[in-house]
């Protein structure tokens, strides 16, 4: 595969702040390469280097050929950039909003691409709009389609889902998903593990270094224990209760519980009887794969483990 | 150079759908030029004084009607005594009081001195100052008027020593009036208020909405940024300037002397400095109140005080004098006042002229490099 993306040892420091701390990997044409991980792990910093926002401490990038510290305006012609909060002009409509950006794109005989990219977005009968006047939903699709108009080699979107309902996150990534067909390379931050899975590969990201860079399966398999999850009468004190009388590794998710676990059969009616003991009622039981967010939990559970012994 | 105009046209389309910028460039200079037009006038018309006649002889009657004659005394109150005299200065109702003594006539008639009163509120100096100007006048002519009298009656040749009489004639701004001086200085506030403010609240706004990064992401270079949000604010101040030297012309009767065509080349060497301030506020603000603040209280109130525009130079201490050399507006003030009522031109403003333009490369280059740096 064709590396389109090459980092190599990049860091950058905000005063006494480590941003990100010396991360070298590299990501393929044409794929959709997730960074996930917590808030101020370093993912929107690593994109805004990328994007020639900020200018790297140490360390360099090589995209498309072209080195970042260098040629910077030479990259600047080939990506776009979708930033956390919608910024495009509220007071311009949605057809203005587009124009001015293939304008300053460059980009001529912009109208036969800006209504494909309308329809595309399912933003057609609302192109007349004040994009002030959009849903959060609609906005992130018209900041979307602002940075497809010159047809970029690459774009970065930093977390476009945080703050958008459930229907248009749906809607975004089948969007995105249509678009990795036109051999777009995507790079995406998001804070919502579900979504990671949608990743052909992902970095996981936590204090400013990469914990782990791999595909989706590839990192489930890691995990090698398996998990039980328990629907029982209350979670919270159930949760106290394991924490207290064994060592297993557990996840709350809402409703029900996850406990890492070796085996089954073993584990299994040990945590029950703990559970009786207390007076909590086990209503149902069952094995499941481990998903990506159990496998995060538990990398960065480790992780911070590791810091608070004394070495 | 496409890209240019596509950012001015941007620039205006958003402009025109902000209903409060356009009021703030189109209706604020008339209000403010008819406002201060009224209001900014240091002149004084209608001195209100009140009489105590003590003689109410004919004498005294004369030397009253004389004021009342001058068109700038008014007698609203002839009292009685001393008391209500004071009472009505104590109470503002009258700057001037003519106090006239028992036996006034008499005295003129003997050939004695006979003394007036005239009690002045002090508590504003500046407006005591012109009436007790005014009535100095009409007491010397009366004096005057009084030895040719008696010379003639008596035919005695009169031993008047010959006085020197002024005659004097004020230039360009005959009747002295303040608003002729004022109106032109507001043209170049009006400016600073269009260019400075707006230009860094624009760009401010950008910034805090977050176009301005994506704007850096794109093949967009800085000067072009640079220029995309000057030239809009550019056409803006000169409509600006055209309404208020319009509204000078046909409400207020001030007409421009000189030439129109070197008024707007002035302004726009003008120009140079208040958007490179504009630029430099908005690369020190990180929200549009804080530009708004800062444009208000670190430029548009200093360039007020130290251009000459409201306190006359010539009486700020030496210290201070040298500070108003280092103000854009100062200079500006000086040619437009030239340019409208003495109708200089080029050359007798060239000096004005170059040093405005020097201050103006050196602003611009500066914020250029800060607002360069800022965006890295």
């Amino acid at each position: 595969m064709e590396e389109i993306i090459k980092i190599s040892n990049l860091k950058k420091v905000y005063g006494d702040v480590i941003g990100i701390d010396d991360i070298s990997f590299s990501i393929y044409k044409n794929e959709m390469f997730g960074f996930v991980g917590p808030d101020g792990a370093g993912k929107t910093t690593t994109i805004r280097l990328l994007c020639g926002l900020i200018n790297p401490t140490e360390g360099t990038a090589d995209i498309m050929g072209y080195d970042l510290r260098k040629d910077k305006m030479k990259i600047k012609d080939n990506i776009g950039y979708l930033s956390q909060k919608f910024s495009l002009y509220t007071d311009l409509s949605v057809d203005e909003n587009i124009e001015f950006f293939a304008d300053i794109h460059g980009v001529k005989n912009y109208k036969e691409r800006r209504d494909e990219l309308l329809k595309f977005t399912r933003l057609t009968e609302f192109r007349k709009f004040y994009a002030g006047k959009l849903s959060g939903g609609m906005k992130q699709k018209l900041a979307l389609a602002c940075t497809l108009i010159h047809k970029p080699k690459i774009i970065f979107l930093d977390e476009p889902t945080t703050g958008v309902d459930p229907v248009s996150r749906r809607d975004f990534w089948k969007i995105l998903s249509d678009l990795i067909k036109e051999e777009i390379t995507i790079i995406i931050s998001t804070p919502y593990l579900d979504e990671a899975e949608r990743f052909n590969r992902i970095a996981l990201f936590d204090n400013a270094k990469i914990l782990k860079l791999d595909t989706p399966a590839h990192i489930r398999e890691g995990l090698n224990k398996i998990v039980i999850e328990i629907v029982c009468s209350d979670i919270r004190k159930s949760d106290k209760v394991l924490r207290e009388n064994t060592n297993f590794e557990i996840q709350t998710f809402g409703d029900r519980l996850n406990v890492v676990a070796d085996n089954f059969e073993k584990d299994f009616p040990q945590i029950e009887s703990i559970l009786n003991k207390n007076g909590i009622e086990v209503h149902d039981k069952r094995m499941i794969p481990a998903s990506l967010e159990n496998v995060f939990i538990h990398l960065l559970k480790k992780e911070h483990q590791k810091e608070h012994e004394p070495s | 150079m496409q890209l240019l105009i596509q950012f001015i046209k941007k620039e205006l389309i958003q402009f025109r759908r902000d209903p409060k910028m356009f009021a703030v460039v189109l209706v604020l200079p008339v209000l403010q030029l008819i406002l201060l037009g009224y209001a900014a006038n240091f002149d004084l018309n209608t001195v209100h004084t009140a009489v105590l006649d003590r003689d109410k002889s004919e004498a005294s009657r004369d030397f009253i009607q004389l004021f009342e004659k001058s068109g700038y005394f008014n007698i609203d109150y002839n009292v009685s005594s001393y008391e209500e005299l004071t009472d009505l200065l104590d109470k503002g109702k009258v700057l001037t009081a003519i106090v006239i003594p028992t036996e006034y006539e008499k005295k003129i008639n003997s050939n004695q001195t006979a003394s007036v009163q005239l009690i002045f509120d002090g508590s504003d100096g500046n407006k005591a100052a012109i009436a007790a100007g005014y009535s100095a006048g009409i007491v010397s002519g009366y004096a005057q008027n009084l030895l040719l009298e008696r010379a003639e009656r008596t035919g005695r040749k009169t031993t008047i020593i010959g006085t020197i009489n002024p005659e004097v004639r004020i230039w360009y701004n005959p009747n002295l009036t303040t608003r002729n001086y004022m109106l032109p200085g507001i043209v170049g506030l009006i400016i600073l208020i269009v260019t400075t403010s707006l230009t860094s609240l624009a760009i401010v706004k950008e910034r805090e909405v977050g176009t301005l990064e994506q704007l850096i992401v794109t093949p967009v270079k800085p000067y072009q940024m640079i220029l995309g949000k000057f030239i809009p604010f550019i056409i803006i101040g000169f409509v600006s300037c055209t309404i208020v030297l319009s509204v000078m012309r046909f409400w207020f009767g001030i007409e421009v002397k000189g030439s129109i065509a070197f008024l707007f080349l002035c302004t726009f060497v003008y120009m140079l400095s208040t958007l490179g301030l504009g630029l430099f506020v908005s690369t020190i603000s990180k929200t549009q109140q804080q530009a708004m603040m800062t444009s208000s209280f670190g430029v548009l109130l200093p360039m007020l005080f130290f251009s000459g525009f409201i306190f006359p130079i010539e009486n700020m201490p030496k210290i201070v004098q040298y500070i108003t050399y280092a103000i854009p507006l100062k200079y500006y003030i000086t040619m437009i006042r030239g340019i409208v009522l003495k109708g200089n031109g080029i050359a007798d403003l060239w000096q004005d002229l170059i040093i405005l333009f020097g201050i103006g490369v050196a602003i611009l280059a500066l914020s250029s490099l800060r607002f360069n740096k800022k965006l890295e």
